[in-house]
């Protein structure tokens, strides 16, 4: 059974130094109030994972939580580079940042053996590229029917799987809805599990399309628009100005940390970080 | 049906030239796998032209899309609230893309080589970059997996380079059958657009060839801005302009 307790109670029993990490939410959803509280809380040497590493990475790369990332497609969707991500691999700042290259029909391929309890999954992928001569976790592997040759990837099981979802019911059964992305199979392959939600609520809204049963939840943890600038489909969109000013607040270290330090760092929980976030919004508008 | 005129290049932008011939490429009923900014737009332009039921597939997981305005993200909540269906990721990759259900996937790149392979991973050493660009995300199966790819990117001779820095993505390989060789399902890039103008590859070497060149613009231009020795189509011939109607179509979708 999922608890259901604050977002600081959750990571300081589930998020530990050296973990592989996945915060997952392809586009939608995106669990930054727990990246946020990682970084709060001073996690360092983690391995993250996730898809599309997102302004959520590049703030936890960019403040050195991470020794490694394991990836498919590193940039601000729609905007153009991630700079503290770019700053990690090409200058090493503020530290070298090993990485696991994949696509992303491999990294989804990964979670799926991972969910299954298989050792590998297999995909048409990656035939003909260089990525295979550069990531150790690609291999290729003959179809014992047909000898087709096809390819395998390991299995991902993070140590902690997190993600932002709408809602959850008082027994910690959590639901979602939209663009679901690999939410359900980063919970299920990870050996820890963290949900966020916007709200714990009698029962599960009809348009809930994915359920994630409490007994396989470790901890849930209601953070009101948890996934800002991320949306929640139903209960507020995309902040699409944010992803343009990260582009800015990230180009240069120093406004970088302190931003880091001003929004994240000075702040005690979330909704403070975001009535500071909307109030300087407001005044720019 | 209401006569479109033809109006001079000058008032469409390079951007929408892009848009407008890509557009142009798609047949009604086309099952397309299309990224943001110009494909998403190229692909909603034709839906609202020639090809009304074009289906747009993002990686994100929303199939059938029909966004009212030019996402930001592939995963903007338009796209699920328009979508036909919503399925998850590890579902488009597998189901939907590997099992050969999309027609074309368009492509972008920093790099393009003769042949049509892409590279959107590195630019320089891939231990020790020169600039790290984003990576494969979903193209490296797109580009083996989709019937047909179309890469859309501005020509110039950083992006048009006689050899790739990483390969990320597969075209027509070496050329002639090794792309057949490598077996895959697709037939790799059919058309290259670009700001200057139209290549496409030769039927036998696989390599791009000069076929179109948009109003305005030179042969000698293309070549300047091609890092291998560009070979130009013997029956070479001119975009038509966009028309009037496609004009006004496409800025009614781009208008914010």
């Amino acid at each position: 059974m999922a608890a259901i307790i604050s977002l600081s109670e959750a990571v300081a029993e589930h998020v530990r130094d050296g973990d592989t990490v996945a915060l997952e939410g392809f586009t939608h959803l995106i669990p930054y109030a727990a990246g946020h509280e990682i970084i709060r809380q001073g996690r360092t040497n983690l391995t993250l994972a996730r898809m599309t590493p997102d302004v959520i990475y590049d703030q936890l790369i960019g403040v050195g939580a991470a020794r490694k990332l394991i990836f498919s497609w590193g940039g601000n969707p729609g905007v153009g580079s991630l700079h503290r991500f770019r700053d990690a691999v090409e200058n090493g700042w503020p530290e070298p940042l090993e990485i696991e290259e994949h696509s992303h029909a491999g990294m989804a391929a990964r979670y799926v053996a991972g969910a299954s309890g298989l050792p590998f999954g297999v995909l048409r992928g990656y035939t003909g590229t260089e990525l295979p001569e550069h990531t150790d976790t690609i291999a290729p592997v003959e179809c014992p029917f047909t000898g087709e040759r096809l390819t395998a990837v390991p299995a991902l099981t993070p140590d902690v799987s997190i993600i932002h979802a709408q809602q959850a019911d008082r027994t910690g059964n959590v639901g979602l809805w939209g663009i679901q992305g690999v939410q359900k199979e980063a919970i299920l392959a990870g050996r820890r599990s963290i949900v966020t939600v916007e709200e714990v609520v009698d029962h599960l809204d009809p348009r809930v399309t994915v359920v994630l049963p409490s007994w396989v939840v470790s901890a849930v943890a209601p953070v009101t628009h948890g996934a800002h600038p991320s949306y929640a489909h139903g209960y507020y969109d995309r902040d699409n100005t944010f992803y343009r000013d990260w582009d800015v607040i990230s180009r240069d270290r120093g406004q970088f940390t302190c931003w880091i330090d001003k929004h994240i760092r000075s702040t005690a929980t979330f909704d403070e970080h975001l009535a500071l976030v909307r109030g300087q919004a407001a005044v720019m508008s | 049906m209401t006569a479109t005129v033809p109006v001079p290049a000058l008032e469409a932008t390079t951007d929408e030239i892009m848009t407008v011939v890509a557009a142009r490429e798609l047949t009604d009923g086309v099952v397309c796998f299309v990224g943001i900014g110009l494909p998403s737009t190229a692909a909603n332009l034709a839906r609202h032209m020639h090809a009304p039921r074009a289906v747009l597939i993002y990686e994100s997981g929303t199939i059938g899309a029909k966004p009212t305005k030019p996402p930001l993200s592939i995963g903007d909540g338009e796209l699920a609230e328009t979508a036909d269906c919503v399925v998850s990721v590890p579902e488009i990759f597998s189901y939907w893309l590997q099992a050969g259900r999309v027609d074309v996937g368009f492509l972008g790149a920093a790099q393009v080589d003769r042949y049509g392979n892409i590279n959107t991973t590195v630019v320089g050493d891939y231990d020790n970059p020169t600039v790290r660009l984003p990576g494969a995300g979903g193209a490296p199966e797109i580009a083996a997996s989709a019937q047909q790819t179309f890469l859309l990117l501005r020509q110039t001779p950083r992006s048009f380079v006689p050899s790739l820095d990483f390969r990320t993505s597969v075209g027509h390989a070496e050329g002639g059958s090794s792309r057949q060789q490598l077996g895959m399902q697709g037939r790799g890039p059919t058309v290259i657009i670009t700001d200057i103008g139209v290549l496409r590859p030769d039927p036998t070497s696989g390599e791009f060839i000069l076929t179109a060149v948009h109003p305005g613009r030179t042969v000698e231009e293309a070549v300047a801005a091609t890092g291998w020795p560009l070979r130009v189509a013997p029956n070479l011939v001119e975009t038509v302009p966009p028309t009037l109607e496609e004009l006004d179509v496409l800025r009614s979708l781009t208008e914010s």
